[in-house]
């Protein structure tokens, strides 16, 4: 009836997953409580769940990457807790449990943090950026969103329901075989990436076809900022790379379930297929990551510089010989492996050459920044800390690049620290700098400068601290993935690092202390302007947060850094703007189709991770039936008339107009 | 809108180069739809990628060319083909809202599907009662996985004709019904063009040998 589902599933004798999932089960129950008690169930079925806007489903997406950040932060934390109690002992994880924990670390950090963080950043500001109301295909939009959802709860799951997987955060064949890994943690790895790779594909084809198709008048595409850019790219590497995931994961499954033999030892099956085919994917999504937090930085340190960005179309071109050079690279992650010489050497060359264009981007951001009139707020920090870090982040990869010395330094401790450094440095200084940038532009008021600044001067000394050690761990000789060694010139270092680890917890704390701090201060920290930053881009040309259709009236775009030309002309003028005409705007009605489709694939993938076959049954069909009731709808859009348009319109506009006088005045 | 205008007064020089705004939803639809054929034919190039690194690893078994029959592969190659033929009529009786013409279309569409996915059932039924079946080998796990994974979208392509055919039965030729025909025509189509590829590859190649 529950397949392989028992009760030993549970892990009653030990106590740190039972403890730290109780934890979490009683703060779900207790939020959950709260939520039905206040009775703000109806408001957030209403106003978000079904919500198909892509503004909240932005931030559902941040929202979710932010609490999975911290899951998957608490690994972390006990991983270098671990190592550096681990010297001449068993530390306090024993080898089964630790395996699990790095795997998850990798996992949820990679796909339930890096990706919907980015994701949701992307969700909420481009299609302000593009002028217009919403992205091509809403409610597909929450559908991914809640498919990314479903995979981020099958792995939290694992945590009280059966293992994670104790494969590193690429299940390597033959080890994620079924001969050497029995248990349910790979298929838990495996299930869960397959729904969420469902959900991200969807949302790449979304943002590709928006940024493609749906954009105001007048804007062309190299009118369109930066974000918008690496955004098109990014989403293009997630068109052309997640299906290869989907292929390889499904390989690995049919090998597990239905004794296929793709990559297992005998029979014929070739595991190294399965290195280039995880790499094929793997490597691009390197760059689906950090591209996003490169068109950030570029909006950032252009809006905080007072300047327009330097060298414009050169960092469109840098950004779409990254999109490329991308794919040609990913035998760099197997030297080792025994390609050959001339191979290696030809991938080794192709890895340095991605160095050129990521050097034209960063001395593009230091022109922009060369005599401007820079003003240090924390987004900007966050820009200047991501420069300095990436870039020997950058070196550190350039130098891996060759060959021989990835034959020394291959799966060591340097390896570790060099992808931090690019990951931390690139991608989570993007995240924050985003999220500190656009979180007015999302609630209506700023977030606490002061403390924005504590956490990051914690999280920069910390990322220093926590993984510089790891450098010189690797070059003496300590490889990834140990839970206990007998080197006594390791000790001292493993003990830094987990300092720093600790430093980069204050910077955490700092941050829930910032969030809190500003909602409840948000009457002081409140955006009236719509454009707290004096920014350059559209997102800023409405109010903060913006109505449910953005614009009143679809601006018209006649060059690049639009809204700093439409300031600057009406700066010239004495007259206020006569009213716009209003129209009636069709805004896509809500639906519940994400969340219930969610809510089925969910059954789906626990079942199948089980083998609860009847109820893989049940939610497919349920899946099927959802998209079909969704089918048969009759209205799929909602009308505000052109009055409603013009009072919501008409109250931003007359307090904007309020400040502009009471400015002028002074 | 606000007191910062969002409009340019002298815009009308260039307008004839300019981009003129977003796209119909038709053409939205349809373009997003592309962009998901095109990710689906990357997927099926990885299973082709690695039934070519396969297709010799027969660990001692049975190699294509003791296993294809090429006449059952040429009658479902004829009955995709032909499918896909009056899937053009039914898109064509779809854009002059003939009912009667995109109701028999789409049946005939579906009879050829159903007729290629039983003679393909047929084949995987006999492999694996005559020992061929996916765990025999690494090859036989590629041509299965590969071959299989069309046979699968075909049936997904069922599943959603007779889902287009009874929306188009109840609501009629809505807007955004027309715009769910397109996106079915192109995934049919598109199925097509992967089967000429596994014909080739799979099946003509494997016999060659």
């Amino acid at each position: 009836m529950l397949g392989k589902l028992t009760w030993d599933a549970i892990p009653l004798d030990q106590p740190i997953p039972m403890i730290s999932s109780g934890v979490v089960v009683l703060a779900i129950l207790a939020v959950l409580g709260w939520v039905v008690i206040k009775r703000h169930l109806p408001y957030l079925w209403r106003e978000w769940i079904t919500s198909v806007d892509h503004k909240r489903i932005g931030v559902m997406y941040t929202l979710l990457a932010m609490v999975m950040l911290l899951r998957g932060f608490a690994d972390a934390i006990m991983m270098r807790a671990q190592q550096a109690l681990a010297f001449h002992s068993q530390g306090f994880l024993p080898p089964e449990h630790y395996d699990q924990v790095f795997s998850a670390h990798g996992t949820i950090m990679i796909f339930f943090v890096a990706m919907p963080f980015m994701i949701g950043l992307m969700n909420l500001i481009v299609p302000l950026q593009l002028g217009v109301r919403d992205v091509a295909f809403p409610t597909l939009n929450s559908v991914g969103f809640w498919l990314t959802a479903t995979g981020a709860l099958l792995v939290n799951i694992s945590l009280v329901v059966g293992e994670f997987a104790r494969t590193g955060w690429l299940p390597y064949p033959p080890l994620s075989e079924l001969a050497y890994s029995p248990g349910v943690g790979v298929d838990y790895y495996l299930w869960s990436l397959e729904i969420s790779g469902v959900g991200t594909l969807v949302a790449g084809i979304n943002l590709v076809t928006t940024v493609l198709k749906v954009r105001t008048k007048g804007m062309s595409l190299l009118r369109m900022p930066m974000f918008c850019w690496t955004t098109l790219a990014t989403n293009l590497l997630i068109v052309a790379a997640f299906p290869v995931l989907t292929a390889t994961l499904a390989m690995l499954l049919l090998d597990r379930y239905l004794g296929f033999h793709f990559f297992t030892n005998e029979a014929g099956g070739n595991m190294m297929m399965f290195m280039n085919l995880i790499w094929i994917w793997g490597h691009p999504e390197v760059y689906i990551l950090v591209l996003p937090a490169f068109g950030i930085f570029s909006e950032v340190i252009s809006t905080f510089s007072g300047k327009p960005l330097f060298g414009y179309r050169s960092m469109v071109a840098a950004t779409m010989a990254i999109c490329i050079l991308s794919f040609m690279v990913w035998l760099h992650h197997f030297f080792t492996m025994g390609a050959g010489a001339d191979v290696n050497a030809i991938f080794g060359i192709a890895t340095m050459i991605i160095a050129v264009p990521t050097g034209v981007k960063v001395f593009n951001w230091l022109f922009t920044m060369y005599g401007g009139r820079v003003r240090f707020q924390t987004p900007l920090l966050w820009s200047i800390g991501f420069m300095v870090t990436f870039i020997i982040g950058g070196m550190t990869g350039v130098l891996m690049a060759v060959p021989p010395v990835a034959f020394v330094l291959h799966n060591s401790l340097f390896l570790v620290a060099h992808f931090h450094n690019v990951i931390i440095g690139g991608v989570l200084f993007g995240a924050f700098a985003g999220y500190t940038y656009w979180f007015p532009k999302a609630f209506g008021f700023k977030l606490h400068e002061g403390l924005g600044k504590a956490a990051f001067w914690c999280w920069l000394i910390g990322f220093y601290v926590a993984f510089m050690p790891l450098y010189v761990l690797g070059l003496l000789g300590m490889t990834r993935r140990m839970q206990h060694y007998d080197v006594p010139e390791w000790h001292p270092w493993l003990i830094v690092a987990a300092c720093g680890a600790g430093l980069i917890m204050c910077g955490i704390v700092l941050q829930i202390v910032q969030l809190v701090v500003s909602i409840r201060q948000r009457a002081q920290l409140r955006d009236e302007t719509g454009d707290p930053w004096d920014g350059r881009s559209l997102e800023w040309a409405t109010a903060s947060p913006p109505p449910a259709f953005n614009f009143a009236v679809l601006p018209v775009v006649s060059g690049e850094d639009t809204y700093w030309k439409f300031k600057r002309r009406a700066a010239g003028q004495t007259r206020s703007d006569e009213e716009p005409k209003y129209e009636a705007i069709e805004i896509p009605r809500n639906s519940p189709t994400g969340f219930v489709c969610a809510f089925f694939a969910t059954i789906m993938g626990f079942a199948l991770i089980w083998h609860i076959w009847w109820m893989v049954v049940a939610g497919a069909i349920g899946a099927f039936a959802t998209f079909v009731a969704f089918a048969w709808r009759d209205h799929d859009e909602d009308i505000i008339p052109a009055d409603e348009v013009a009072r919501i319109d008409g109250s931003n506009r007359a307090q904007r107009h309020a400040i502009l006088i009471r400015e002028a005045a002074e | 809108m606000s007191t910062v205008a969002l409009t340019e007064a002298h815009h009308g020089s260039a307008a004839g180069r300019e981009w003129s705004g977003s796209a119909p939803k038709r053409i939205v639809t349809g373009y997003g739809f592309w962009i998901f054929i095109l990710s689906d034919m990357i997927m099926f190039a990885a299973f082709f990628a690695t039934y070519a690194v396969l297709v010799g690893q027969t660990a001692g078994g049975p190699t294509g060319d003791d296993l294809f029959d090429l006449r059952n592969v040429a009658i479902e190659t004829a009955f995709l083909l032909a499918s896909s033929f009056t899937c053009g009529l039914a898109s064509i009786a779809a854009d002059t809202r003939n009912t009667s013409v995109f109701q028999t279309a789409m049946a005939v569409t579906c009879a050829f599907g159903l007729g290629f996915l039983f003679l393909e059932g047929q084949e995987f039924a006999s492999l694996v009662a005559d020992g061929a079946g996916p765990t025999r080998s690494a090859f036989l796990s590629a041509f299965f996985t590969l071959v299989g994974c069309h046979g699968l979208h075909v049936s997904a392509g069922i599943l959603w004709l007779l889902t287009m055919m009874a929306q188009v039965f109840t609501k009629g030729f809505r807007p955004d019904i027309q715009r769910r025909i397109l996106c079915f025509a192109l995934f049919w189509h598109a199925l097509d063009i992967i089967w000429i590829a596994v014909f080739t590859i799979v099946y003509l190649l494997g016999s060659a040998t």
